[in-house]
């Protein structure tokens, strides 16, 4: 068995994690889940999006909490600044799948991790927003994401466990790969 | 298998749909050699003799080896015989063929694992002006058209294809998705020398963690050739190969590419020089050092600062596409509940789940190398031994 000083404990339950993939293997319709958020309109650039219910394990699951987020724009925009901007949100998104994916991998590989940072940096050109130039794109020209790691590992470890991160991450996948999308107004 | 059949005295036939190396002369480019040395391909009784043991076989060498082989062992084949179709019977399986049926009670499958080129469902949307083909049926750049080509695909096939149709003058583009960067030649000595020697290829498959993962993993990015190069992403970008990412999407005659391209080369590198502290660790553990040159590692992968992540296939930069996007084994004409629902035959190193039923030659059956030709001798005899107990009545359960 393993002795005292081998014990990794990131916070991550990896045997939960592990057995639900066995499980899910053998009921992959299972596997199916359904993420959903709600979005009301506030006043000017300001809405209010919360997320509470998705459909997983064959049927409907609940957050212990309902999650409120606000976006809005700064004051450089015009706008009340009530609430992170949207994109804003999606580098938040992005970090934090990562970051859990992180914590997960270390976890598996029984790898201690002490801290854990990172900065998302994301450019873009607002004339692509502003409808200046159709030569330009509304999103990100690129995004950059740079950890500081520590942890009882090599430095070609915790890369290792960085990659591994980013190639099962859903957020990464949704930046990184085209999707699609339909909206529809009822 | 014949061989080990015939060492134990079990009577048998090999089933050629074709001639003997069918594969060899028929779905294998021109330039291809084998991605194994000489001195690697060791059958049962039989090794390699000539003068070049780290050279790579030509495919008309590859089907001299195997021709050869069939003679000196007095295979039993049944050449252009296509099986239709394997149904269980009472004491054993009826095999059907184009040339009448037989009766048996155990079968080896052992017709590969790349009889179909795999392409990606993306393909649907590829403008109709663009001419596409698979490593199965590409031969020389010759077939192509002038004009731009793009290769999907960055494992073996992907990057001698994409290197040789480059060097034709054709201005290639290759999409990466996940690969699996190796040199061919370190500190020396061949990289399947060292993977030989340090017990890499001989791994067992109850010893590795998640099996069905490493039995998916990507082809080695490999290529065999006089000068013993190494064909890799660097060596690409080197002639003016432009790299790109993982084609993710076709909307509207526009292919889309990931933005993954940094990360998968950052894997591919990290994971190639574990491979080499692998080596080195063996190497210093043998007091081989000295017979070898020092431990070094290679240049990182070169993405360049921010790769395209878009194509315009509808204005003629791009004339061909090729699909090097990996094989599949066609089982189609096996008439058995023993495939697992992404339609793959389930067994434990290859003892299928059907009693008296084995399969061989497909990625990490029972060891890392029982794709290779080199591969097959161990789980032959293996195979042979647990064949040989089922037709005794010794073993009745499918297990290994």
């Amino acid at each position: 068995m393993s002795t005292p000083e081998k014990t990794t404990d990131n916070g991550v339950n990896v045997e939960a994690l592990l057995d639900a993939r066995k499980a899910l293997s053998e009921a992959p319709e299972a596997a199916q889940f359904m993420w959903r958020a709600k979005c009301e309109w506030v006043k000017g650039t300001h809405s209010r999006s919360t997320v509470e219910g998705f459909f997983g394990l064959g049927e409907e699951q609940m957050h212990k909490t309902k999650f409120t987020f606000d976006a809005d724009h700064p004051e450089v925009f015009a706008s009340e600044d009530h609430g992170a901007t949207p994109v804003e949100i999606v580098l938040a998104g992005l970090a934090s799948c990562l970051t859990a994916g992180i914590a997960s991998v270390a976890q598996l590989r029984e790898i201690q991790l002490r801290s854990v940072s990172a900065t998302v940096e994301g450019g873009m050109d607002i004339q692509g927003i502003l409808g200046m130039d159709s030569d330009v794109r509304p999103g990100f020209d690129g995004i950059k994401v740079t950890y500081k790691i520590d942890a009882d590992a090599t430095p070609d470890e915790i890369k290792a466990i960085v990659a591994q991160s980013q190639k099962r991450s859903a957020v990464f996948d949704v930046v990184t790969n085209p999707t699609n999308v339909t909206v529809e107004v009822n | 298998m014949s061989r080990c059949l015939a060492d134990r005295s079990i009577d048998h036939v090999v089933l050629e749909r074709g001639e003997v190396a069918h594969t060899w002369k028929n779905e294998r480019w021109d330039s291809l050699r084998l991605l194994t040395p000489n001195w690697q391909s060791r059958l049962p009784g039989y090794g390699y003799e000539g003068d070049d043991p780290d050279g790579f076989r030509t495919m008309s060498e590859t089907i001299d080896f195997i021709e050869r082989y069939a003679d000196v062992i007095s295979a039993p084949v049944r050449t252009n015989t296509s099986v239709t179709s394997v149904r269980s019977i009472d004491d054993g399986y009826r095999v059907t063929t184009n040339q009448g049926d037989w009766r048996c009670r155990t079968v080896v499958i052992a017709t590969g694992a790349c009889n179909v080129a795999r392409v990606p469902a993306v393909a649907e949307g590829v403008p109709s002006s663009i001419a596409t083909l698979t490593p199965i049926q590409y031969r020389n750049p010759d077939q192509i058209e002038q004009g731009g080509v793009l290769v999907v695909g960055a494992s073996a096939s992907g990057t001698q294809i994409a290197d040789e149709i480059h060097r034709s003058g054709r201005p290639v583009t290759l999409a990466a998705g996940e690969h699996i960067r190796v040199p061919r030649v370190y500190r020396g000595k061949d990289i399947k020398w060292w993977m030989d020697v340090a017990g890499v290829l001989d791994e067992f498959y109850t010893e590795v963690d998640n099996i069905d993962r490493v039995r998916n993993v990507p082809s080695l990015q490999l290529a065999g050739s006089d000068d013993r190069h190494t064909v890799d992403l660097n060596s690409l970008t080197d002639i003016g190969v432009k790299l790109i990412g993982r084609l993710a999407g076709m909307t509207e005659g526009k292919a889309q590419f990931s933005g993954s391209l940094r990360n998968l080369c950052a894997m591919s590198d990290l994971k190639m020089n574990r491979l080499l502290d692998r080596i080195d660790e063996w190497a210093a553990e043998h007091s081989f050092d000295g017979e070898v040159s020092p431990p070094h590692r290679f240049e990182p992968t070169r993405v360049e600062a921010s790769p395209p992540l878009g194509m315009d296939l509808t204005n003629g930069e791009i004339q061909t596409i090729v699909w090097a996007t990996g094989f599949r084994p066609d089982h189609s004409w096996l008439d058995m509940p023993v495939f697992d629902r992404k339609g793959r035959i389930r067994h434990d190193g290859g003892v299928v789940e059907a009693p008296g039923m084995y399969l061989m030659g497909i990625p990490f059956l029972r060891r890392r190398k029982s794709s290779l030709i080199d591969g097959a001798a161990d789980d032959a005899r293996d195979l042979s031994a647990h064949l040989a107990s089922h037709l005794d009545g010794r073993i009745s359960s499918p297990c290994a």
